[in-house]
C-alpha cells in the first residue's frame, strides 16, 4: 500500500552533559576563544565520555517518539545517519530499537558524514512512499569527540557530539519535498576520517570554497523541486559546519530577511550527520517557526556529498 | 589590463570581504602578515577575483599567493 507521501512529526535530541568551552580547548593546543569565535563560530561544543553513539541514538529518538504521541509498536522502519559509529554490527539502528522497544522495524545505517540527515530523510520518504514502512524514526547520531586528533587545533576545535531524530509518518499531504542529492567523488580526500587510527582531517579552503560557492544552486534546486521559492523559506536548517560558511550559503541563496537561520553551531560545534536534526529540534522546541511552515534542509561533507529538500515545520 | 588596474580592484575586493582600507593595499604587502587576512578570507578574496578578473584560481595556487604583488601576477598571466 503506497501513500502519496510523509511528513515530519515530531523532533528530539540529545546532547552529552559535558560542555567544553573554548578557553579549556585554549588550554591543550595554541587557540583563544576569539579567534575561534571569529574563524568558525562555535562557543561550546557537547563532548561523550562513557555515551555511545547508540546512547545518544537512543535518547534522542525516545525523546522525539514521546513527542510525537506514538509508541514504539507504531515504529515499523529506523534509519540511522552517521559516520563515527565504532562498531561494525550490530548496526546504530538496531541498537536504537533494542533500546526502545521497537519488534522488528527495518533498521539500517547509513553514512554519507555530514549529508547523512538529509539522505536519511529521503530514504525514509521513499519507503513511506513505496509503501514499506507506516511510520518512521531517522536519525542523526555522532561521537565527533572519539575521532579527533586533540593536539590539531586547526580540527579540534571545530566539532562536537550529539545526536537529533525525527518520527516521520505517512501523510496524505507531502510535508518532506523531493531530495535533491549529490556527491563529487573527485573532492575525496578534501574531509577523511581515513585508515586506522582515523582522525578527521580536512582541507579547510577547498572545503570552505566548494561550500561557499556551489552549493547555493543545489539549495535553490531542492526549493524548486519542492515548488518553493527561496524567498519562501520560514526557515534555513544547513548542516552546522562554520558559521562563516553558514552565512555565505544564506547569503547566495536568497532567503528573506524575516528567515530563521540555524546557528545551533555556536552552542553545539559541528556535530557531522547530527547537527541538522540538533538545530530542527531546537527549532521546533523554542517554537521559533510557525507549523506547516517551508524550512530547507541542507547538509553538504566528506565524500564529498550533499543532499537537501524542503520540508514543513512540524 | 595594467598591475596598478589589477591592484586597485583587488584593493576593493579586500575593502569588500574583510574590511580593508583600499590605501593600505599595495603590491609588497603580505595578505596574513600585513593585512590579516584569515584563510576563509583569503578564499572569499579569491572566488570575488575570479569573478572580476574572468580568471581561474585553483585551489593549489591560492596558497601561493602570499603577497598582493603575487596576486596581481598570477591575473596577469592568465587574463
Amino acid at each position: 500500500m503506497s501513500t502519496t507521501g510523509s511528513r515530519i512529526v515530531a523532533m528530539g535530541h540529545h546532547q552529552p552533559s559535558r560542555i567544553v568551552t573554548n578557553d579549556e580547548l585554549a588550554e591543550l593546543v595554541e587557540t583563544n576563544d576569539q579567534w575561534i569565535r571569529e574563524r568558525v563560530g562555535v562557543v561550546t561544543r557537547h563532548v561523550a565520555d562513557t555515551e555511545t553513539v547508540a546512547d545518544m541514538a537512543t535518547a534522542a529518538a525516545g525523546k522525539a517518539l514521546a513527542n510525537s504521541g506514538l509508541t514504539a509498536a507504531d515504529i515499523d522502519l529506523v534509519v540511522v545517519a552517521t559516520c563515527t559509529s565504532v562498531d561494525r554490527t550490530p548496526n546504530v539502528a538496531c541498537r536504537v530499537a533494542a533500546g526502545l522497544g521497537i519488534t522488528a522495524p527495518g533498521a539500517y545505517d547509513i553514512n554519507t558524514a555530514c549529508s547523512g540527515f538529509s539522505y536519511a530523510l529521503a530514504s525514509v520518504d521513499h519507503a513511506i512512499r513505496a509503501g514499506s514502512a507506516r511510520n518512521a524514526l531517522v536519525i542523526g547520531a555522532e561521537k565527533l569527540s572519539e575521532f579527533t586528533d586533540w593536539t590539531d587545533r586547526s580540527t579540534c576545535i571545530i566539532f562536537g557530539d550529539g545526536a537529533g531524530a525525527a518520527v516521520v509518518s505517512a501523510a496524505d499531504e507531502p510535508g518532506i519535498g523531493p531530495v535533491l542529492w549529490g556527491s563529487v567523488p573527485e573532492k575525496s580526500d578534501v574531509v577523511t576520517i581515513e585508515g586506522w587510527r582515523p582522525y578527521v582531517q580536512q582541507e579547510g579552503q577547498a572545503v570552505f570554497r566548494w561550500a561557499t560557492t556551489a552549493l547555493a544552486p543545489m539549495a535553490r534546486e531542492a526549493c524548486a523541486r519542492a515548488g518553493v521559492a527561496p524567498e519562501e523559506l520560514a526557515a534555513f536548517v544547513p548542516h552546522q559546519a562554520n558559521a562563516r560558511i553558514i552565512d555565505g550559503l544564506a547569503r547566495r541563496i536568497g532567503l528573506s530577511p524575516d528567515a530563521v537561520i540555524a546557528k545551533d553551531i555556536v552552542e553545539s560545534g559541528n556535530t557531522s550527520a547530527a547537527s541538522i536534526p540538533l538545530a530542527l529540534s531546537k527549532l521546533v522546541e523554542r517554537r521559533e517557526v510557525p507549523v506547516g511552515a517551508p524550512v530547507l534542509l541542507f547538509g553538504f561533507g566528506g565524500g564529498l556529498t550533499y543532499a537537501g529538500q524542503v520540508v514543513r515545520c512540524p | 589590463m595594467t598591475r596598478d588596474e589589477i591592484t586597485a580592484g583587488l584593493a576593493e575586493i579586500l575593502e569588500e570581504v574583510a574590511g580593508i582600507n583600499t590605501a593600505d593595499v599595495a603590491e609588497e604587502k603580505s595578505f596574513t602578515d600585513d593585512l590579516d587576512v584569515d584563510s576563509l578570507s583569503m578564499v572569499e578574496v579569491v572566488v570575488a577575483a575570479e569573478e572580476k578578473f574572468g580568471v581561474k584560481i585553483p585551489d593549489n595556487e591560492v596558497q601561493n599567493l602570499k603577497t598582493v604583488g603575487d596576486a596581481v601576477s598570477y591575473i596577469a598571466a592568465q587574463s
